[in-house]
């Protein structure tokens, strides 16, 4: 078992393994090493690491309740910021490499098209979040507010994987996987939360 | 951004790939004396300056056969450079089947013999809302439909992709239902801005490229274009397309290019030419609408997309 002490030590490794693919892919952008459409291939990789980060946090949560995963909640705040941050890139690249500002454009975009739609509220939702991750503004807004807020993770989670979804033209695999797994952590917190005290009460 | 050195010279990127390229001036020498199974493709640069329009420049040898949408190959963009090694598209037969006078299968090399190769630079545009211009060589498919000899109750072609999964791994997958099929009107396929497609940049058709032939219909988007055509049928009714099939509300059986009509993923006003980073304005018809508007007159193309 990995003691808490121990994991806050290979903390700084965690963060590097997370923060180090958007350096990696933004050398290969700059150098062109992204192959032929590198906006799109930047946009995508960014997209797809933060769904990811999304789906790690809402595991962490879960396994963390368990004292032999207990460690796990030390990182859970950090690969949640992680998540945001590869979200807004992936956003600005959508604005601003994709689309070159046409604010315009992207507002058609974003409201005429149900797959940006979902994306779009999913950054919304997210930016809650992220604003009250500093442990000050835990304590300010107390635990229960605070909890409330980040249910939000859910929905954003849902949606963030039905853009995915959405956006894959066939064979949809990839992205149902991650639309099962963020449906099986949420029933299955639903259970712990709600369902089970009612059970044994 | 190291966007393109490509696009700001195209021609010294090909020279460097002449490797595998036959030397211009031996296949002119050659040319007529049919010496390979394949079409003898003439690799002028000049002919391509000469028919690109204003505002254009070709794409790469290198963007156009690494940047592939071919799910025989898998879904991913460089799958099919990537997965296309085991597919051998020589030799070839095509058969005519249908409502025609000449049902037949023809072999590949002496139909080539038959027609003429003419270099056709046309702008690829991608339902995805991404772009290419690529110098084809190929012949007009109408000369495949005059041997043919189609009998008056035939409306409609249906093109078919080969349908190989030991050498095409996406077809291994239920990626899509195979084989791949599309489709066009009579007077579409008639068309002279349609070519059969045998090369491009002087080279014979890559494999992600749809060796050995494949359709080029520059209006449409490019899914209409079928790639490595194994048979062609002659039918009274329109046939089923692929995309069409799997989701009729986005892909129509059509799919001309139309900046109006948007799809519901992808804007069709604007596009990305590969290679450039600002996006284009998408032209109607891509920019064939003198050549092709009249085909659709009177249609309803929100209805007809």
């Amino acid at each position: 078992m990995i003691s808490t002490q121990l994991f806050k030590k290979i903390k700084p490794l965690i963060f590097f393994a997370i923060f180090l693919p958007s350096l990696f892919w933004s050398y290969q952008f700059i150098n062109g090493a992204l192959g032929v459409n590198p906006i799109e291939k930047l946009m995508d990789n960014m997209g797809e690491m933060a769904l990811r980060l999304i789906v790690l946090t809402l595991f962490i949560s879960s396994l963390s309740e368990f004292k032999k995963f207990r460690f796990l909640i030390e990182v859970r705040r950090m690969i949640g910021l992680f998540a945001f941050f590869y979200v807004t890139c992936h956003f600005l690249i959508y604005i601003a490499l994709d689309h070159f500002f046409d604010m315009t454009f992207i507002i058609k975009d974003i409201i005429k098209r149900p797959f940006i739609t979902f994306g779009f509220i999913s950054f919304i939702f997210l930016i809650p979040l992220a604003i009250t991750s500093p442990k000050i503004i835990l304590k300010k807004l107390g635990f229960k507010v605070w909890k409330k807020i980040h249910y939000l993770i859910y929905p954003a989670a849902i949606l963030s994987s039905v853009h995915f979804y959405m956006l894959v033209r066939a064979n949809k695999i990839e992205p149902a996987i991650y639309i099962f797994l963020i449906l099986v952590l949420l029933v299955y917190r639903l259970y712990c939360k709600i369902i089970y005290p009612q059970l044994v009460r | 951004m190291k966007i393109l050195p490509s696009e700001i010279t195209p021609y010294k990127n090909y020279l460097n790939r002449r490797k595998f390229i036959k030397s211009s001036i031996a296949t002119s020498l050659v040319l007529g004396a049919s010496s390979g199974i394949q079409a003898n493709h003439v690799s002028n640069q000049n002919i391509y300056n000469n028919q690109l329009d204003e505002n254009d420049s070709l794409n790469s040898f290198e963007e156009i056969t690494t940047y592939n949408n071919f799910y025989e190959f898998g879904m991913g963009k460089t799958d099919p450079a990537e997965n296309s090694g085991d597919f051998k598209p020589k030799p070839w037969s095509i058969s005519l089947e249908g409502l025609i006078n000449n049902p037949q299968v023809l072999d590949l090399e002496k139909l080539l013999r038959n027609v003429t190769i003419e270099d056709r630079v046309y702008r690829l545009r991608c339902v995805e809302a991404w772009s290419m211009v690529i110098p084809w060589q190929g012949f007009p498919l109408a000369e495949i439909i005059k041997m043919a000899d189609p009998l008056s109750s035939a409306k409609f072609i249906q093109f078919v992709t080969v349908f190989r999964p030991e050498e095409m791994p996406g077809q291994k997958r239920k990626l899509l239902p195979w084989p791949y099929v599309e489709g066009l009107r009579m007077d579409e396929a008639m068309h002279p801005l349609t070519i059969l497609s045998t090369g491009l940049y002087g080279h014979d058709l890559l494999n992600q490229s749809g060796a050995p032939l494949r359709l080029v219909v520059p209006w449409k988007y490019g899914f209409k274009s079928i790639k490595s055509i194994s048979s062609i049928r002659f039918v009274d009714k329109q046939p089923d397309a692929t995309w069409s099939m799997l989701a009729p509300s986005e892909y129509g059986f059509y799919s001309n290019v139309n900046n109006l009509v948007d799809h519901p993923r992808w804007s069709q006003g604007t596009e990305r030419r590969i290679g450039e980073f600002k996006r284009r304005k998408t032209m109607m018809y891509n920019g064939y609408e003198e050549e092709v508007g009249h085909l659709y007159k009177g249609m309803d193309l929100r209805k007809y997309y």
